[in-house]
């Protein structure tokens, strides 16, 4: 471990610095604003490090490896997080309840999710994924009142718990057919263990997968999805959405890439059945939703069965076009939940009920900024042009084209046709006329919400940067 | 620069005639006719000064040199996507039919929308905007944008202004036009992904993907992929089932725009498009495709018989109408082609003065019903004149456009196959019927008490003034085609030469 290895798992470092800071700090002074500002302060060295960290890109010990793709999506899930720390700020409701914690648990995860994104090797895939998650349970049973939040936590511990069994025993299985636990070591020898014995290594895989797949809520791992969206605060819904969501889809690239999984056809077969049933049925069930986050739940799956077909691509082509679709995709994904959360945070609040459609009905008319966001986030998930989330579906249907994968688009048509209807559903109550009155956003939740629309339609508009940065990496 | 500025003009003058609604209530219509308008005149005074538009030289369709006009702006290098407009004769004479339909449809907003006017305006701006780009694009990647952009704005028309049902029928549309544009993208990026393993390149250039060499079954299916959107929007039987709804409950303006102006595209994509890209494939398929068109023809009419809803009905014969053009362009030869071009350009006018009196005769009675109706001439003499007019043009009266049109593709079609010609001319007899009986219902026979009661306002000046702009338009039409037949030759006898 030299200096610059130190350099280089910089951002890590930063966010455990912030970690102890904010735990020093509550033993002198409980008090929230400025755990608040350790915290924000804290995400922004830590972005900073990231940047910085590009110039030392190298692996460091067998367990991380800090690479470009690595760094920019660190970069991305401490964006998010700065997101959901603007948002935890004015959504938790103040009286009387002591947040500190919640500012450290959010450091927590999101150390976790760094740990994922860089993790090469079986250890630091568990051990990010846990602590990403451990501190998520607490997270989402935050709010003191209530019962939702603490049934979606139950429900998300539990099942949690149950993936990450699975996950353990497709790592043992695994180590026993290959004899090694880092994801090149197992690309390397599972090609001669699969001579071998093709059930080990294929069983021990299945289990590493479904267990991923568990925290990606892809069918049929999706039931705990909807529950916990609707149960959790909202800026922990949306931090869920994105940085956990996100963190564990780098991770199965990595392990699938590095792993050279595409090799066995078998698995192929297996993906391409999730891709397809998430995209049909995470959009069928979303289609009967009338509470909005439940909504956005489905919609979710359904958007993590669409870039499963990147992921399939590989057994057929090894392009960078592949990477460039994961990296782009991911990123307007991101960046149009993000948006959708942060204004259902505004608009909702924490009270329950006014998660339902019908409060957003009129929001045209009462709260422009916000529903301009709102629709924006809707175009972008149904992939009309000019938004972020078209140029992400153009990319996968790129990718599927030239690998021809005839089913899989063909699901993804029929998802997408099915998505519009519930999109539209949200955008068509706000268009209607309002009867409800409601106190106005801050300003700074506008501010939020305008600079998550300008990046999503830059990025739909003019990617042609973009493009050239995630074609380097 | 000057296709750019025409689109330009229109998407600033939507966001213009938004905020315009804080001087007054009356005013963003005022600056939406001006910002339609403006762009008229821009157009005309760029063309004056080109050659003789009656005399064109034939376009290239690979060479963009010899087009009318081009432009081409690098966007996404990565991909080969560019910001590449052209004008031909047959984008030339579909751009100014929006140009001068918007104005009509602005004048047709005048008193109908009630609420948040400047809003409204500004979407009826946006969608001219993205109607334009459509007929203009020939970048397959900007194509496909303007073809989904535009949806959005119309979208909000009928969702917000529409009428009792508006909410469904927005969703229909938009789903129905979503999704087989999605199919048409999917095609757009197989094209584009043959094009590149034979050439190495990127490219969503019309001019580079014309002529892409692939083998008889991928061209089937990508052509396929096209045809399908554009029928959808067209629309042919049976992908029609959208239109009744969304022209039924939007907006006058909205249907104005969307018979007159947003079916048009359907047909100029096919033309312009799904024929040239895969000629031999199209050709393959022009049989099935004829039977669509007539088809359609007669189950539009045999429907519009049956409404008692005078938008209904209306909308309908547009089914009925449409499946001419769709017959035309694919008997595949000049002088259905030019019927196809001609329909394409009278129905938008004769359409358009239809949707205008029926959303003038619902915000007099408030209702469309046929039924509530019955006498309406001896309270409205001068509309009923004027519907008279149209309802003989919409039936294929000679001297008027409509028959000119209609004529030419029979023609055309029955050197081609006389039996289906024969179908075909049925929808004539067809379409005088349910006509005429639409005539008949509202305007003449025994007066409704009710209606006498409520004091009926006959069309005021400014209603006339742009229903004779029309009238003029299908007159010129009907006796003098020639000069619009001449822009469109040379463009229709350069993309036969395509086919074998």
């Amino acid at each position: 471990m030299n200096s610059s290895s130190m350099m280089a798992l910089l951002p890590i470092l930063m966010l455990s610095l912030t970690v102890v800071v904010l735990m020093i700090q509550a033993s002198i002074k409980r008090d929230q604003s400025i755990a608040w500002m350790i915290t924000g302060i804290g995400f922004l060295v830590s972005l900073w490090a990231a940047g910085y960290a590009r110039g030392f890109t190298q692996t460091v010990t067998v367990l991380l490896s800090v690479d470009d793709w690595g760094l920019y999506f660190t970069t991305l899930v401490l964006l998010a997080s700065v997101v959901t720390l603007v948002l935890s700020k004015d959504t938790f409701s103040p009286e009387g309840e002591r947040k500190e914690e919640f500012y450290l648990l959010l450091v927590l995860s999101v150390l976790g999710a760094v740990v994922l994104i860089q993790s090469t090797h079986m250890v630091s895939l568990l051990l990010g994924m846990e602590l990403m998650g451990v501190a998520l349970y607490a997270m989402i049973a935050f709010p003191e009142r209530g019962q939702l939040p603490l049934e979606a936590a139950i429900k998300y511990l539990v099942l949690s718990a149950c993936a990450s069994a699975m996950l353990l025993y497709g790592f043992a299985l695994l180590y026993a057919a290959t004899g090694d636990l880092s994801y090149a070591g197992i690309g390397t020898k599972a090609i001669l263990a699969y001579a071998q014995n093709p059930v080990l290594v294929i069983s021990g895989t299945v289990l590493v997968l479904a267990g991923i797949c568990f925290k990606l809520s892809l069918v049929p791992f999706h039931m705990w999805t909807p529950d916990v969206y609707e149960g959790a605060p909202t800026p922990v819904t949306g931090f869920l959405a994105t940085v956990s969501k996100g963190a564990v889809f780098v991770a199965l690239a990595r392990f699938f890439i590095e792993g050279q999984l595409y090799q066995y056809s078998s698995l192929i077969g297996v993906l391409s059945m999730v891709a397809i049933a998430s995209m049909l049925i995470g959009n069928l069930l979303a289609l009967k939703q009338n509470n909005v986050k439940r909504l956005l739940a489905y919609s979710s799956i359904a958007h993590f069965g669409y870039l499963l077909v990147v992921l399939v691509a590989l057994a057929y082509q090894d392009g960078p076009l592949v990477n460039e679709a994961i990296t782009f995709y991911l990123g307007a994904y991101i960046l149009t939940t993000l948006l959708a959360f942060s204004v259902v945070a505004t608009i909702a609040g924490e009270e329950e009920e006014k998660n339902d459609i019908t409060f957003f009905e009129g929001l045209f008319w009462r709260k422009r900024i916000q529903a301009i966001g709102l629709t924006v986030a809707m175009l972008s998930f149904a992939g009309i042009p000019l938004t972020a989330g078209f140029m992400g579906k153009f990319y996968i249907i790129s990718v599927g084209i030239q690998s021809g994968l005839w089913w899989l688009l063909a699901a993804l048509v029929m998802g997408s046709a099915i998505a519009i209807y519930y999109y539209l559903r949200i955008i068509f109550a706000m268009s209607k006329a309002s009867k409800i009155s409601s106190d106005s956003p801050t300003q700074a939740q506008d501010l939020l919400v305008i600079v998550l629309v300008a990046m999503v339609i830059m990025l739909g508009s003019w990617p042609q940067p973009f493009i050239e940065i995630a074609g380097r990496l | 620069m000057i296709m750019v500025n025409l689109i330009l003009i229109l998407l600033v003058g939507g966001l213009l005639a938004m905020i315009s609604e804080r001087f007054g209530k009356n005013v963003p219509r005022i600056v939406a006719l001006g910002i339609v308008l403006i762009d008229l005149v821009y157009l005309l005074s760029q063309l004056s000064g080109m050659s003789d538009l009656t005399q064109l030289q034939a376009p290239i369709p690979s060479d963009p040199g010899t087009w009318l006009m081009h432009f081409k702006a690098e966007w996404i290098p990565a991909f080969g996507i560019s910001l590449e407009l052209a004008l031909d004769g047959i984008s030339l004479l579909m751009v100014t039919l929006t140009l001068v339909l918007g104005a009509i449809a602005v004048s047709a907003s005048w008193t109908d929308i009630k609420i948040r006017r400047g809003f409204f305006e500004a979407n009826l701006l946006w969608t001219l905007a993205g109607v334009l780009g459509v007929f203009m694009a020939l970048d397959l990647f900007l194509f496909f944008l303007f073809w989904e952009v535009m949806l959005i704005p119309m979208y909000f028309m009928i969702a917000i202004w529409g009428h009792e049902n508006r909410g469904y029928a927005a969703m229909k549309f938009f789903i129905f036009t979503q999704v087989s544009g999605l199919l048409m993208l999917i095609s757009i990026l197989a094209l584009v992904s043959v094009n590149q393993s034979a050439t190495g390149q990127w490219s969503f250039s019309y001019f580079d993907l014309l002529g892409t060499p692939m083998s008889e079954k991928v061209a089937h299916w990508l052509m396929l992929g096209f045809f399908i959107a554009f029928v959808v929007k067209l629309p042919a039987f049976p992908f029609h089932t959208w239109l009744p709804d969304a022209h039924t409950q939007a907006p006058t303006a909205g249907s104005v725009i969307l018979a007159g102006i947003l079916l048009k595209t359907g047909a100029y994509g096919l033309i312009r498009f799904a024929v040239p890209l895969f000629p031999e494939a199209a050709m393959d398929f022009s049989y099935v495709a004829m039977a669509l068109g007539a088809a359609g023809i007669i189950y539009g009419a045999i429907l519009a018989f049956g409404q008692t809803d005078f938008k209904r009905l209306i909308a309908y014969s547009s089914v009925s109408h449409m499946g001419f053009v769709l017959l035309g362009v694919y008997a595949w030869n000049e002088l259905a082609l030019q019927g196809a071009v001609m329909q394409m350009v009278a129905h938008g006018f004769s359409t358009a003065a239809l949707f205008m009196i029926a959303g003038a005769l619902q915000e007099r009675l408030h209702t469309r019903e046929l039924r509530e109706m019955g006498g309406l001439w001896q309270h409205m003499p001068r509309m009923g004149a004027v519907a008279m007019f149209f309802v003989l043009a919409s039936l294929g009266l000679p001297g008027l456009g409509n028959f000119v049109a209609e004529f030419l593709v029979l023609l055309g079609l029955f050197q081609v196959d006389p039996w289906m010609t024969a179908v075909a001319a049925l929808g004539l007899i067809a379409g005088a019927v349910y006509s005429l009986m639409l005539m008949q219902r509202s305007f003449h026979g025994e007066p409704n008490p009710k209606l006498t009661e409520m004091g009926l306002v006959d069309f005021g000046t400014r209603e006339m003034i742009t229903m004779v702009v029309m009238m003029l338009a299908l007159i010129g039409l009907g006796i003098y085609p020639q000069p619009l037949l001449d822009m469109a030759q040379p463009v229709l006898q350069s993309l036969l030469e395509v086919t074998p």
